[in-house]
Order: structure tokens, then C-alpha cells, then sequence
């Protein structure tokens, strides 16, 4: 008995070997490295059918293997014996894969509602799926915000979610599994990070021709750090100086067109038709475009030159602005923390 | 011997077809073997289309934001991949072995519907170039309001909306163009063709069974093609009323699936997962049938459980019809819906299994000969299951949300149709072979062709588990480089190329073999199925004398056998048998109606693809034509005799 232990512990030390060495370290996305409850209770159920699921492919591909070396046509060997079937081993086989199945079942039919529970105490945040960029409202705190989701570490954050075109979907994988984004219907979402940390996010529905550049990401913050960050995002934007390049910028902001989507409180408070990122706080975001590229001065020139060229089909139009008005503009921007 | 009749021009002012070579015998033939060689062609074609579209998609993805392909671009090939491999390539490719084979195995002459048989060819035919006729016609862009940096190429002019066209992103405003049209009235056509041969094959078999053989001595393949024909009938009316809706939201301004009218998206994803996760077993369940005739052949030994198989099967299809949903856990549905859905979807595991079980129950003690055909069989299984077994953690309906939508999801199912329905098929390609040109293939490009396969599949496939499980996500055009996924994505992408020499050593194999390949004997595997009772390649008229059978097996039985151990024993006369049945099928006694040959299946199948131009570009002429097309091929069809007479007896 203790060699059939020792046995089964050294093949599942070898798989396991196999598995993490085909693992690839530091994938920001991996769903297999949880740092919450909620992504640690699916990745436990995971662990728990994939070990099932590796006894099951040993033995078949065991039987498999061993019926083709000990069954191969050799010389000699006399014909088979016809054996049409054997009604134990068809009861065995159907009745062992339903036990199995049935252990499996409690818990995760314990798990999908345990999941879905909402939180007591937690923060509420909305989620509005857009082409190509997620819109983030805080309702208990008047704050609006684009692709980055602030939340305090080791508090439940319940999203409330929603979209205003297509289908999108938000998942953060470290935290919990996805959940559509429905135009006319409401989803939730529990999230709860160990940690203060980054954490990347991606929409995961295809939503037409930049979903792959739908990105964002969770940052967790101390809670004393978390209410700075409500403090400031809770601030309208400061008036430039006057005669400053930033000043320049605004000018460019208020005339260019900018004004008939982007919002900047304080500055210019009416929304357009099309909703676009409200920029008052845009500084303080360090990704940008649906959390595709940098909030650096080069990734924001391409950016503002050619917006369609990182993000095909973004509404967002070339507004064929001179280098000078992109560098004002790239100003301006950079002063609203 | 065999005399075709002649039309006599009587009756109908339309003269019957009479070339018996050339390509008007094949545009106007009704035999079931031609149509199913046609239908195999022609979706091999398709299939390497699809393979080149998935060569674009993986050097697109062999490093991390790269531009070989643009977003349009990337985002049409995938849906055409897609749809390309799924309608016109694996489901084709099985109805070709339905085609040739189901009559064969049942002892038939033909199917009950000859000319319906070919209409559903030749409606395959039309919506298929249909729908590829949307890389010259078809036209894309951004969503209304959207910029593009650059005009789309015509790569990118091909429906992009995904072969599951989620709406609203399918619908007019977030796609706009033609192509997306295309995509949902070339279904639209591909359907009907699909409905057609689901009719023709359900009456084949429960009407032109061979004398003696009772439902429960069927062949495995003919078990199989019954259940997909019940699948494909109940389920394809339910894509038809939804491609409807998605023509009349996009064409008429209906508002079927926008939220704006009133509508629900999500209504969509239940009505394509309602006729699509039955799909997905009407693309395996061919290739179980395929195996299942494969294993007990090459193991000289019966089917392990054969009653066991067959009702699994069907157990299968049934349940296949209550599962749909765990396409959709992530997506808008209840919390009970979820724990239902990944119950029954846990429960569809059980019949899978037991189907496993009993095929390695087959070759275990058996004596295996591991030819070509036995190699794709075993590969299949052992394939198949990590498709099985991967799926069953789709069923953990809170691991699901982690994996939907991502590499772990395509690892899923290319496990399942490429590992499981593609190996499955190449098994039968090779294992029917030489019934179908009377010569043999060649064995050792044969096994090469095998192992280049399994370990490229391997390459492409494998990694993408841990890529979706490290969150590489679908149809994504590219990747940050911070992800890390760069290396798997590389080396799947070498796999794909090793995947392409495979096809490429197959078809050498192929077309030189169908030439020059040793002559084939009648009973080359010494094998246990009606088909093999008559000569190779296949007569005109199948059988010379219809048959009769008196087991399950019958001609296993007819050569041997069992010793009192129940070890099979050659009967004394089994040679003698043997070489009896081939002279007699190659000199029927007297001589054998066969169904004439028709143009109208093809016309009628023409006016199709005119009526769906005319419901993209609104126009009234193509309306007419496709109209007098369609009234001429019906009438025409009508009023011809279905059988015509000799000279002298044309009086009634």
C-alpha cells in the first residue's frame, strides 16, 4: 500500500513538474496565480477537477498504450477471442463516471451561489462597457473615471454592470472569472483583493475590431491611500496658468472638438451625444485607451496624431492637430492630476 | 450488364441528361457515390481554405503585437475559419461518407431520394460560393461613427462578426457592409442543403435496409448517421428562424436583437447555442461511427458493448439538446441556470465515457494491426478524451468563467473536431480508400502523414490550454508583450506549419496512390460490413443481388467461425465466398434499373444564391432570375418521370 502511495505521489509530482514548467511566469493575465477569495475559490474547484481529470487520462491513455504494445500483431499470435461486451464492466463504467461527476457537483453547484452573493459592506462600483474603454462610476462618491478601477484591499467591491452598445466583458483574472457586459440588462460582479497591487483586466467578449486592445486594469490600495484617492478624484480640475503652454492646451481642448465627448469638471461639464473617458483626473491614470497604451509622451503623441491607427475603428477622429498642439495639448493633459 | 435508360424526349419537354462521362455526368448524376466523391472534393477544397485562413491567424499571433494581418483583417479571418471549417468542411466532408457509404452498408442501391440527394449537393455547393463570394463582393467597416486609419483590404471584406455572430455587434449599426449579410444568408442556404439530406438519409435507412437487417444490426457508421439526421432536423430550424431574425434586423429594420426596439441580444446567444452545441455532435458523432467501424476491423474482434455505443449515441443527441447554455455561463443567466446547465453538461460526460471504455474494451485483446486507418483511430481516442476531459472543467461552471472566452476554450474544442472529428475522418479516408478506387494507398506516406499530424496538432493545440488558463483570450488580433505568452504562441504556431505538411504529405498520398496505388483487393482488412461484399471500386448498381443478413457482422460470420475457446476460426469456404460475391458483383444476372440522371437538382440549387443577392442589394432582377430558376428546376423536376421506359413500352 505504501508503494502504490509512493507511486502515485511521484507521478503527480511529475505532472505537476510538466505543468509548471510549461507555466509561464509572470503572466499578469494568469488565471492560475488567484490573490482574493473569490478567484481562489475557483481556482481551488479548478485544482480539484484537473487532479480527477489526470487520474482519468492516466488510465485511459495507460490502457491505451499498453492494449497497442501487449496486443500488436506478432507472429504467431492466435486469433482473438470474440468477446461481444460484458454488462459488469458496462454498469462499472457507466456508474463509477456518475459518482465522480456527483462529487464534483456538490461543489460547485455550492460554489456558483457562494460566488454570486452579494458582499455585505462593500464598495459599489459601475462598470459601462463601451467600444473600445470601460466607463468606472463610483455613485456613492460622484466620481467618473475610465479603464483603471480603484478599489481598497481586503474590502468586497460589488460591480454592477452594464453596457451601452455591444456585448463586453470584464475580467479581471486574478480576482474572479468573467462576467458579460449586457446592453439593456444589469450583471454583477464580486471582486476582493488580499493586497494592495496592480492587476490587469481585459474585456473577453468579442466586441468588434479592437477588442483585443479593450483592456484595464484593478489597482488595490491601502484604505488610508484610497481615501486620498476619492479626496483628489473628488476635486474639479485646476485652471491652468495663464500664458503657460498648459493654457495653450486647454484652449486646444475647449475649440478643437475635444468638448463634444470628453469631460473635464470644472473646465467643461456637458456631456455629447458620445460618452468618451471623462479626463479631469486623466494624469493620475498611467494607461490609456482602454488601458492599451502608456500614459507617456510618446504612446500620447501617436495617440492624438492618429488615433485610428492604435485603436482601428475608434471614434475617436483625427483632428489633423499640428506637433505644436499635440505637444500644448500633451501639456495640458499631463497637468490634470 | 448494366443499361442506364435513355431518354425517349415524351411526356416532358425537357430531354433527360445521357452523358455518362465528362462533367455534365457529374453536374446532372443522382448517385449517391458520385455525389458523396463530389461532396468529399469539394470540402477538402473548403477545408484547405479554412487551414490557410488558420495559417494567417497564427502568424498574426506568433509574437506579441504584431501587424501582419490589420484588426478587419484578423477579425474576418477567424470568422471564416470558423464558419468555413464547421458548414463547409467537417459537416460536408461527413455527409460524403453518408453519401457513398450509409447505401452500401444497409445494402442499397441508392438513397429513397436520388434527385433530392442531389439537391442538397448542389445547394451545399451555391451557398458555399456564396458566401465565399463575399471576398469580391463583400464590403466592411467600423462601426457607424467609428474612424479606420487605413481602407480595409479585400481579406478583410469577409463577413467579421464571428462564426457565432453575437449580436448586436453582428447587427447593421456595429457592422456594417455586406459581409455580415453574406454570412447569415449563406447559413441561411447551407441549411436547407443540411435539412434536405437529414430527410433523405432518415427514409434511407428506415426504409432500404437490406433483407434481415434490423435496426439492431445496423452498422455503427449507419447508427451514427441516423442520430445526426435527427440532430440536424430538429436543430437547423432553429438557426433558420434565427439567421431570419438577423437578415430582417440588418435588411428590414426589424429589432429582433437590439435592446433600442425592445429586442434582447441575449435571445440570440440561446438560439445559436440551441442549434450549436447540437452542431457540435453532429460533427463527432460521424467520426464515432467512423471509429467504431475502424476498431473491431483492425483488432479482429467485435465491437466491445455494441448495443452500449449505439444507445450512448443516441443518448448523447438527446441530451446534446439540453446543454446549450454553458456556451453562456458567463453571459446574463440566473444562478440556477448555471448550477442546471453545468448538471446536465457533467451528465453528457457519462455516455462519452462509456463510448471510451467500450472502444478500448474492443481492442484490448484483440490482435491489432496497426495500419494507417487504426493509427488515426487510436489517435483519435486518445486525443478525443483530452477534449473530454478538458470539457468536463467547463462544466465547474465557476472554473468556466475563468476559461470561457479564452486559448483554454480553443484548446477545448480543436481537442474535440480536429483531434477527435478530423482524425476520426482521415481514419475513414484511409480505411474506405480502397471500396472507393479499387486501388490501395500507399502505407508508409500513410503513417507519416499520421505522426506529422499528431505531433503538430500536439504543438498548436497543446500549449493553448495554459495560454487561455494564463489569460490569452479569443479571437484577440494581438497581444501585449507584458503578457509573456509570446513563446507558446510561437511554438503553436510552428505546429500549425507541421499540421500543413501533414495535409500536404495526405494528398500526395491521394491523388498518387487513386492512380498508381497496388490493386485493391474486394476485402482488403478482412473486415465484417456490407460494403466489403461487393467489388472495388464500388459497380454503378452497388449490388448485383440485393443482400441478406443474419447477424450483426454479417460477413465476419459468413468468413469465420469461433473455436470452442470463442477464438475466430476461418471457415473452409470463406475463399471460395469471397471470390463468388466479386464475380457476381461485377456480373449482375439481369438487368438493373437505376435512377436517371437530372438537371434540375442543379438549376433549381442556382436560383438560391440570385434570391439572397437580391435581399442584399434590393434588387428585383436578381429576384427574377433566382425565382425562374428556382420555378424551372421545380417544375421541370415535377413533371419528369422518375423512371423512364423502354422504346417499346411507352404507352400507359
Amino acid at each position: 500500500m505504501f508503494k502504490v502511495l509512493n507511486l502515485i505521489k511521484k507521478v503527480k509530482h511529475l505532472v505537476f513538474v510538466f505543468f509548471i514548467s510549461a507555466c509561464i511566469e509572470n503572466a499578469p493575465m494568469d488565471s492560475l496565480s488567484p490573490e482574493g477569495p473569490y478567484a481562489r475559490t475557483i481556482d481551488d474547484l479548478f485544482w480539484l477537477t484537473f487532479w480527477i481529470a489526470v487520474v482519468i487520462f492516466i488510465i485511459v491513455q495507460g490502457v491505451l498504450i499498453i492494449a497497442v504494445i501487449f496486443f500488436r500483431d506478432k507472429e504467431g499470435m492466435p486469433e482473438p477471442k470474440q468477446i461481444q461486451g460484458n454488462h459488469k464492466l458496462e454498469l462499472l463504467w457507466t456508474i463509477i463516471p456518475v459518482l465522480i461527476l456527483g462529487a464534483i457537483a456538490f461543489p460547485t453547484v455550492r460554489t456558483i451561489f457562494d460566488l454570486a452573493k452579494e458582499p455585505e459592506g462593500a464598495l459599489n462600483v459601475e462598470i459601462v462597457g463601451h467600444q473600445w474603454w470601460f466607463e468606472i462610476n463610483y455613485p456613492e462618491y460622484g466620481i467618473t473615471t475610465a479603464n483603471i478601477l480603484v478599489i481598497p484591499e481586503g474590502t468586497p467591491v460589488r460591480l454592477e454592470m452594464w453596457s451601452e452598445d455591444v456585448m463586453h466583458n470584464f475580467w479581471v483574472p486574478k480576482l474572479n472569472g468573467k462576467r458579460y457586459l449586457v446592453p439593456g440588462q444589469k450583471t454583477y460582479l464580486n471582486l476582493f483583493a488580499d493586497n494592495s497591487g496592480e492587476y490587469w483586466a481585459q474585456c473577453g467578449e468579442y466586441c468588434g475590431l479592437s477588442h483585443s486592445k479593450m483592456r484595464a486594469r484593478v489597482i488595490s490600495l491601502s484604505s488610508s491611500d484610497f481615501e486620498k484617492w476619492i479626496e483628489n478624484e473628488q476635486k474639479n480640475a485646476i485652471k491652468p496658468l495663464e500664458g503657460s503652454l498648459a493654457a495653450k492646451g486647454e484652449e486646444i481642448y475647449l475649440n478643437a472638438g475635444c468638448t463634444q465627448c470628453h469631460v473635464i469638471n470644472g473646465i467643461w461639464d456637458i456631456q455629447g451625444d458620445r460618452i468618451a473617458p471623462n479626463l479631469t483626473h486623466v494624469a493620475s491614470r498611467h494607461v490609456l485607451g482602454g488601458a492599451s497604451f502608456n500614459n507617456n509622451k510618446e504612446d500620447l503623441t501617436a495617440w492624438l496624431a492618429n488615433p485610428a491607427a492604435i485603436k482601428p475603428g475608434t471614434f475617436m477622429p483625427n483632428l489633423e492637430l499640428t506637433e505644436e498642439e499635440i505637444d500644448a495639448l500633451i501639456e495640458y493633459l499631463g497637468s490634470l492630476k | 450488364m448494366i443499361e442506364q435508360k435513355r431518354d425517349r424526349g415524351y411526356l416532358t419537354i425537357f430531354k433527360r441528361p445521357s452523358s455518362e462521362t465528362g462533367i455534365w455526368s457529374w453536374i446532372t448524376t443522382v448517385d449517391h457515390k458520385k455525389i458523396g466523391i463530389m461532396y468529399g472534393y469539394a470540402a477538402f477544397l473548403f477545408l484547405l481554405l479554412g487551414g490557410l485562413e488558420a495559417l494567417f491567424l497564427r502568424i498574426q499571433l506568433s509574437q506579441p503585437d504584431n501587424n501582419f494581418l490589420s484588426a478587419a483583417e484578423y477579425n474576418a479571418m477567424f470568422t471564416m475559419h470558423g464558419t468555413t471549417m464547421v458548414f463547409l468542411a467537417i459537416m460536408p466532408i461527413s455527409a460524403a461518407f453518408f453519401n457513398y457509404l450509409l447505401p452500401l452498408q444497409i445494402g442499397a442501391r441508392d438513397v429513397a431520394f436520388p434527385r433530392l440527394n442531389a439537391l442538397s449537393y448542389w445547394i451545399w455547393v451555391f451557398g458555399g460560393l456564396f458566401l465565399y463570394s463575399t471576398f469580391i463582393f463583400g464590403t466592411a467597416g467600423a462601426p457607424q461613427g467609428g474612424y479606420l486609419a487605413e481602407e480595409i483590404g479585400w481579406l478583410g471584406r469577409a463577413p467579421n462578426g464571428g462564426w457565432f455572430g453575437y449580436q448586436p455587434n453582428a447587427a447593421f449599426q456595429y457592422s456594417p457592409g455586406t459581409a455580415m449579410d453574406y454570412w447569415a444568408i449563406g447559413l441561411q442556404i447551407l441549411g436547407i442543403s443540411s435539412l434536405v439530406s437529414a430527410f433523405n438519409f432518415i427514409t434511407t435507412i428506415l426504409n432500404m435496409r437490406a433483407k434481415g437487417m434490423r435496426l439492431m444490426r445496423m452498422p455503427v457508421f449507419t447508427w451514427m448517421t441516423f442520430a445526426v439526421a435527427f440532430l440536424l432536423a430538429f436543430s437547423l430550424p432553429i438557426i433558420a428562424i434565427a439567421l431570419f431574425f438577423v437578415t430582417f434586423d440588418r435588411q428590414f429594420g426589424t429589432t429582433f436583437f437590439l435592446v433600442e426596439g425592445g429586442g434582447d441580444p441575449v435571445l440570440w446567444q440561446h438560439l445559436f447555442w440551441l442549434f450549436g452545441h447540437p452542431e457540435v455532435y453532429i460533427l463527432i458523432l460521424p467520426a464515432f461511427g467512423i471509429v467504431s467501424e475502424v476498431l473491431p476491423t483492425f483488432s479482429r474482434k467485435p465491437l466491445f458493448g455494441y448495443a452500449a455505443i449505439v444507445f450512448a449515441g443516441f443518448g448523447i443527441a438527446f441530451i446534446g439538446f439540453g446543454v446549450w447554455a454553458h456556451h453562456m455561463f458567463a453571459s446574463s443567466i440566473s444562478t440556477v441556470a448555471q448550477a442546471g446547465f453545468g448538471i446536465s453538461t457533467m451528465i453528457i460526460a457519462v455516455p462519452t465515457g462509456v463510448k471510451i471504455f467500450n472502444w478500448l474494451g474492443t481492442i484490448w485483446g484483440g490482435k491489432l494491426n496497426l495500419k494507417t486507418p487504426m493509427l488515426f483511430a487510436l489517435g483519435f481516442i486518445a486525443m478525443f478524451v483530452i477534449g473530454g476531459l478538458s470539457g468536463v472543467t467547463h462544466s465547474i461552471v465557476p472554473a468556466d468563467t475563468q476559461q470561457t472566452d479564452t486559448y483554454y476554450i480553443v484548446a477545448h474544442f480543436h481537442y474535440v473536431l480536429f483531434g477527435g472529428a478530423m482524425f476520426g475522418i482521415f481514419s475513414g479516408l484511409y480505411y474506405w480508400f480502397p471500396k472507393l478506387w479499387g486501388k490501395m494507398y500507399n502505407e508508409r506516406l500513410g503513417q507519416l502523414h499520421f505522426w506529422f499530424m499528431l505531433i503538430g496538432f500536439n504543438l498548436t493545440f497543446g500549449p493553448m490550454h495554459w495560454l487561455g488558463l494564463q489569460g490569452q483570450i479569443r479571437r484577440t488580433w494581438v497581444y501585449a508583450e507584458e503578457t509573456n505568452l509570446g513563446f507558446w504562441n510561437l511554438i503553436s504556431t510552428i505546429g500549425a506549419f507541421i499540421i500543413a505538411v501533414s495535409i500536404l504529405i495526405f494528398m500526395v498520398n491521394w491523388s498518387y496512390s487513386k492512380r498508381k496505388g497496388a490493386k485493391a483487393p474486394m476485402d482488403p482488412w478482412d473486415a465484417r460490413t456490407l460494403e466489403w461484399t461487393i467489388p472495388s471500386p464500388t459497380p454503378t448498381w452497388n449490388f448485383s443481388t440485393p443482400p441478406e443478413v443474419h447477424n450483426l457482422d454479417d460477413f465476419w460470420h459468413k468468413k469465420y467461425d469461433e473455436d470452442n475457446e470463442g477464438r475466430a476460426v476461418r471457415k473452409e469456404g470463406a475463399d471460395k465466398y469471397i471470390e463468388d460475391l466479386e464475380s457476381d458483383g461485377l456480373n449482375p444476372k439481369s438487368t438493373i434499373e437505376l435512377p436517371n440522371p437530372s438537371y434540375f437538382p442543379f438549376v433549381l440549387s442556382s436560383g438560391l444564391p440570385f434570391l439572397g443577392y437580391a435581399i442584399i442589394y434590393k434588387s428585383l432582377a436578381f429576384m427574377g432570375i433566382g425565382l425562374t430558376l428556382m420555378l424551372v428546376g421545380g417544375f421541370g423536376w415535377a413533371i419528369e418521370p422518375l423512371e423512364e421506359h423502354e422504346a417499346g413500352e411507352e404507352e400507359e
